[in-house]
């Protein structure tokens, strides 16, 4: 309970200094607080085409947070999500272009499959790099990252292109998960869809298997010291591969929010940094699967905010939040000591 | 002749990049934020050059800028022990907001500021690319050869045997992420002047590349510069194989610097080992 308090105390600090400098920056353009925060009350919080936006936005940081936060937590700086992101939807895409013939139920867990598939086996040289011949994973996912983006940029305007566009063939009508507006009812006019409730799934799976099952344990022993965790007799180096193919998986499934549940085709930058940002909000969660979901919405409602707002002030202004937000709470979790971030 | 300073001036602004991050790295600190530092520069250098007139003043402002992101890195990782790696991802998010929001305060533009005054035309005596090569020299002499270059490594590889020595570590640690600000926010302003304008973006993944180079290099000074200039050599290559008809897709040359920086990390051509503290907040009070 006290930690819970503690925990609350540290969201509410995080959000006020955010407001704060929010109305210091709107004061500094010559703009109304008041009408800043009267815009963000009625035109994100309390309207469902906004509050749909934001709920589609943190659904791929879902995704990545969780990613991020599983590898953070077993003791892997992975920060490839952004490319296992890419090989994962890439993957789901080519799937379903090639069956169109299948039934829904078929082709949708086939292509989810797919895309898990794909995310890992990007993940799968840092992976046995790492394990094999120490070589550190923030250089490795990062150069994988980029080798990604050029890949998918090539296969696409080489060979997978439209006429006249960035993206693929559109898929088959089957490709499809229903969006929240079909099937509740919910959130008119936004994309929001069903692999928000996959992400939910994926989050409260994580939190069971690291802290209800005798593996989850042992990833989580490697993550505190791999030196005790070898010596009580955990093997480090495939556990290690484990973590990075498992946390590649998570962000491979991250594109279906995109090609799945909107727009039905891949499309080059469609991410546009959900594999980036899903770092930061793994750390504003403290790697807390269950932690993600709120961060994601939080970083998604400030990046809706900035699209809403930007006929009053610039959108930047809530990208140089986003930044601030990380160092804010960075530096609180290492000044007030509580939970460590492994 | 021309090819070559072509080459040299694509490398360049990568090469003080790759200097940058070779020094805070020596030091002990990751630097990850060379791409915002980078594009604070060129914006650094930009605005100067276009409030004063004088480009000059914008490469001194340029240095300035990537000093100013420098220092918050700093002072998170040193002052408050955050993980380096998230300190430089988070500077890198807010120099990219900054950035575009200053650009749309002061050019009213979402993509480019207004034109500003290069260097001039100075031949192959290019003025940027000259103090490269100056500057490339110094680093490796510095770190080399003089008492703070050892002082330099030495809070990088053993900062406890350091310190018991009576060398402050966070103080130089300090000094090795502010030469990093220096060096890469003039790589900003090499960008930036030469371009005669300030474009979103404009770093590009630079910063990156740089840390590939780096690593590339070894962690020597000369070797993050021939590693940076490899690296425009690839790029120019592909340019003049396209004039002869012969086109290689520009993604796989875009490739290439990461595919030899994982090569290299693999151990390949031998063992690229970082300085054993790097990456490691440090603090006296520790066992």
């Amino acid at each position: 309970m006290k930690a819970v308090l503690r925990e609350a105390r540290w969201v509410a600090i995080t959000i006020a200094i955010l407001a704060l400098a929010l109305t210091i920056g709107t004061l500094a353009l010559k703009q109304s607080p008041v009408e800043v925060f009267r815009l963000i009350f009625s035109e994100v919080v309390f309207d469902g085409y906004g509050l749909g936006q934001t709920f589609y936005k943190a659904t791929m940081l879902i995704f990545t947070g969780l990613a991020c936060s599983l590898a953070f937590r077993c003791g892997l700086f992975n920060i490839g999500a952004e490319g296992q992101l890419y090989a994962g939807a890439f993957a789901m895409t080519l799937v379903g272009l090639k069956f169109p013939g299948l039934p829904a139920i078929l082709l949708i867990p086939l292509m989810l499959a797919t895309a898990a598939a794909g995310g890992a086996a990007w993940a799968v040289v840092p992976a046995v790099l790492k394990a094999k011949r120490g070589a550190h994973e923030v250089i490795t996912t990062m150069m994988m990252n980029f080798v990604a983006m050029a890949m998918a940029n090539y296969l696409i305007s080489a060979h997978f292109h439209e006429p006249e566009t960035i993206h693929t063939a559109e898929l088959p009508a089957a490709a499809g998960l229903p969006s929240f507006e079909t099937m509740f009812g919910l959130f008119k006019g936004s994309p929001v869809n069903a692999s928000l409730l996959l992400s939910f799934i994926i989050a409260a799976a994580i939190a069971y298997f690291l802290w209800r099952t005798p593996t989850g344990f042992e990833w989580r022993a490697v993550g505190v010291s791999p030196d005790a965790a070898r010596t009580s007799g955990v093997k480090v180096s495939a556990t290690t591969i484990k973590v990075m193919l498992a946390s590649g998986a998570i962000s491979g499934l991250a594109g279906s929010n995109f090609v799945l549940g909107y727009k039905h085709y891949f499309e080059q930058g469609f991410a546009s940094g959900a594999g980036f940002l899903g770092i930061a909000v793994a750390l504003v969660a403290k790697n807390n699967p269950i932690g993600v979901i709120p961060s994601a919405l939080l970083f998604a409602f400030m990046s809706q905010a900035g699209l809403t707002l930007n006929r009053t002030i610039p959108r930047e202004m809530f990208d140089i939040l986003q930044a601030a937000a990380i160092l804010i709470v960075v530096i609180a979790q290492n000044k007030l000591g509580g939970e460590t971030k492994k | 002749m021309t090819f070559l300073i072509q080459v040299l001036r694509i490398a360049g602004p990568y090469g003080l990049a790759a200097l940058a991050g070779t020094f805070s790295e020596l030091g002990g600190v990751v630097n990850i934020a060379l791409e915002g530092i980078l594009l604070a520069g060129a914006l650094g250098a930009t605005l100067a050059a276009y409030w004063t007139g004088n480009p000059w003043l914008g490469v001194l402002a340029g240095i300035g800028a990537g000093m100013l992101l420098s220092c918050l890195h700093a002072w998170a990782t040193l002052r408050h022990r955050v993980d380096q790696i998230v300190s430089s991802l988070a500077c890198n998010f807010l120099a990219a907001g900054l950035c575009r929001f200053i650009l749309k305060l002061v050019f009213h533009s979402t993509s480019n500021s207004a034109r500003v005054e290069g260097l001039g035309d100075w031949g192959p005596f290019d003025p940027f690319l000259v103090l490269f090569f100056v500057i490339a020299a110094v680093c490796h002499w510095t770190v080399y050869r003089t008492r703070f270059g050892l002082r330099l490594r030495a809070v990088g590889e053993h900062p406890k045997a350091a310190e018991s020595l009576g060398i402050s570590v966070l103080a130089m640690r300090f000094k090795g992420v502010l030469l990093s600000g220096a060096l890469a926010g003039l790589g900003g302003a090499w960008l930036a002047l030469e371009q005669h304008q300030f474009t979103d973006g404009m770093s590009g993944g630079r910063g990156y590349i740089a840390l590939a180079a780096v690593i590339l290099g070894r962690w020597t000074p000369l070797g993050a510069a021939g590693a940076a200039i490899f690296f425009g050599l690839a790029e120019s290559l592909q340019i003049i194989l396209q004039a002869y008809g012969v086109s290689i897709p520009t993604q796989f040359v875009q490739m290439l610097p990461y595919l030899m920086t994982l090569a290299a990390v693999a151990g390949v051509a031998g063992k690229s080992r970082p300085p054993a503290a790097d990456g490691i907040p440090y603090s006296s009070e520790q066992d």
